[in-house]
């Protein structure tokens, strides 16, 4: 499949000196959705920004369903829909005017219907006659995103879409997002919020002091890099961890009654039967086992730390 | 071209401007009231007509100029500067205009508040003095030009001040002086000969000048000159805008 976004050599140094993006190359393929994690100051935005058109970049090319970006910023523009990570309105139109607004600068002709259909399915629609500063900032947001979607792009940029929003409303973006991928359209989105990037994404970037480390299948990479914990609860509580288990490095619960053993799920030999067998040899008794895969989160925590 | 987005911005920039109509008309039909009462009726009947023209209709052009004037230049610097001021410019900037379009859409709707605007300012003075406009249509040819050319202008500084303050201060400390210095309210025959050199230096001059010819006949430089000149400053601005956006001047960064 050809990729619908192709960036190379991507390369941002602002008029600070700060080098923001070294080099980034990275391909989004159509339909997919795809999670850039990165702490701050990493470089998201300011590659989002590449891709629209806000920052100008210092090296490298990127095409937009074939377009290059700066020679054929018309048509590679027309495709990108952007939801912005700050709340940025005029403060005395109303959403339909501004909504309206939005569809006309993309060069598409009025539709009323559309538009109604857009704010409807983000719960506007009532409010479609108010002013923007009376409304709440999850309201803003979801003004934010009407706007994106007002020009029906085949491409949408969400910027933190849910920081500071409520459970509800990040819900419904979920929804949302799940609907738009239904109908075809690729979504590129930044997050904080792990479990985000895990319930909707198909591929994961994480990105860290403007570069990409890891570009990984959603589920290859929690495959991959995910570590693994059993949990022994015991029968009896028990004081100090014997001897004979130290190898196993075994963490004891404060009410001794549950050894934590962590093992590496990449690795060939878990270590899991061996344990066991020493348990019994130990003459350890267990009522109950578990095993935990570890969250994308710690993936995350653990790939960034490291390259600190 | 893409002439939907040129037709949304111009509505857009419009409709801010609709949602103030009252004061927008108000305030231009007033202060014209009051500088003729001040300057019409109260001064103007001490004063000698010039060149058979009565004082109080020689202004008439130079203070359509001075509202034309500092109008485009608020309107358009406003209009730009907003939406870097709340951000809102992010999407001007991802849309897929050109640098013409996006000036053909708020230069548009500022030319054309300032030449709505000098129009109720012609009409409000006719209440007060009569005249007849011997040029009409050099009259509006100069009108919109002007408008158009300062509009361009003001969007150029719109783009360039970064805080409140720097947009109010190239209208107050030049525009201001130089409208005032520049012909509105006397001709500059009446001043000694070294300050009528320096003030041909003053482009408003040039376009009070060819203004007030269109109307009575009377001109301070030759009309020619007078258009040349507004001529070269439209285009002058044009190419700054150009090169504005060709470099992402305080737009993109
Ligand atoms: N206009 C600018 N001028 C100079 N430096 C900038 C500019 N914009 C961003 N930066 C710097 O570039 C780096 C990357 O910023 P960016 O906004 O892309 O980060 P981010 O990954 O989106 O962070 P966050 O998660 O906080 O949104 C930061 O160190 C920031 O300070
Ligand atoms: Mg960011």
């Amino acid at each position: 499949m050809t990729p619908i976004i192709r960036i190379s050599g991507l390369g941002k140094t602002y008029d600070t000196g700060f080098q923001a993006l070294k080099s980034v190359d990275l391909d989004i393929q159509p339909g997919e959705i795809f999670a850039l994690l990165g702490p701050n100051g990493a470089g998201k935005t300011t590659l989002i920004g590449a891709v629209c058109g806000i920052v100008r970049p210092t090296a490298g090319t990127i095409t937009v369903d074939g377009f290059d970006n700066q020679t054929a910023f018309r048509e590679a523009r027309a495709r990108v829909g952007l939801v912005p990570q700050e709340l940025h309105t005029d403060s005395f139109e109303t959403v339909w005017a501004t909504v309206r607004h939005s569809r006309g600068l993309f060069g598409k002709p009025p539709n009323d219907a559309l538009i109604e259909r857009v704010l409807r399915d983000l719960s506007l629609w009532d409010k479609r006659n108010n002013k923007m500063v009376t409304l709440s900032g999850g309201m803003k947001r979801r003004v934010m995103i009407a706007k994106a979607l007002s020009h029906e792009p085949k491409i949408l940029f969400l910027d933190e879409p849910t920081a500071g929003v409520d459970v509800e409303l990040r819900r419904d973006m979920w929804s949302m997002v799940e609907r738009l991928r239904a109908e075809g359209v690729t979504i590129i989105l930044t997050t904080h919020y792990i479990e985000e990037a895990e319930e909707l994404a198909d591929r994961i970037g994480v990105i860290s002091k403007g570069e990409i480390i890891l570009v990984e299948d959603k589920a290859a990479l929690m495959q991959k890099l995910g570590s693994k914990e059993l949990q022994v609860e015991l029968q009896a509580p028990l004081k100090d961890i014997p001897a004979e288990l130290a190898a196993y490095h075994l963490e004891l619960s404060e009410d001794g009654l549950r050894l934590t053993y962590r093992f590496d799920a990449r690795r060939e030999g878990t270590g899991i039967p061996d344990l066991m067998r020493q348990l019994a040899t130990s003459g350890l008794d267990f009522r109950d086992l578990q095993t935990k895969q570890s969250s994308l989160e710690d993936i995350f925590v653990t790939l960034v730390s490291d390259r600190t | 071209m893409n002439l939907y987005a040129v037709r949304s911005i111009y509505t857009y920039e419009l409709s801010r401007w609709f949602r103030t109509l009252s004061q927008s008309i108000l305030a231009p039909v007033i202060s014209t009231s009051l500088y003729f009462v001040v300057f019409g009726s109260a001064i103007g009947s001490r004063m000698t007509a010039i060149n058979g023209v009565s004082y109080g209709a020689f202004i008439v052009p130079g203070l359509m100029m001075l509202a034309v004037l500092t109008e485009s230049l608020s309107n358009a610097s406003f209009g730009i500067f907003m939406p870097k001021w709340n951000g809102t410019i992010y999407e001007v900037l991802t849309a897929p205009i050109s640098w013409l379009e996006a000036v053909t859409g708020y230069v548009g709707a500022a030319t054309t508040k300032s030449v709505i605007l000098g129009c109720i300012i012609l009409a409000t003075a006719r209440l007060f003095v009569p005249f007849n406009i011997a040029h009409p249509i050099a009259m509006i040819s100069f009108l919109v030009l002007t408008a158009l050319s300062f509009s361009l202008f003001g969007f150029i500084i719109g783009v360039w001040a970064d805080n409140f303050e720097k947009l109010q201060v190239v209208p107050l400390l030049v525009i201001t002086p130089l409208t005032f210095l520049g012909g509105s309210f006397y001709s500059i025959n009446m001043l000694p000969p070294v300050w009528r050199q320096i003030t041909l230096f003053n482009p408003v001059v040039y376009l009070v000048s060819g203004f007030r010819w269109s109307f009575y006949g009377l001109s301070d430089v030759g009309v020619g000159l007078s258009l040349g000149v507004t001529l070269c400053f439209t285009l002058g601005c044009c190419g700054v805008i150009w090169w504005i956006f060709k470099t992402g001047y305080r737009l993109r960064s």
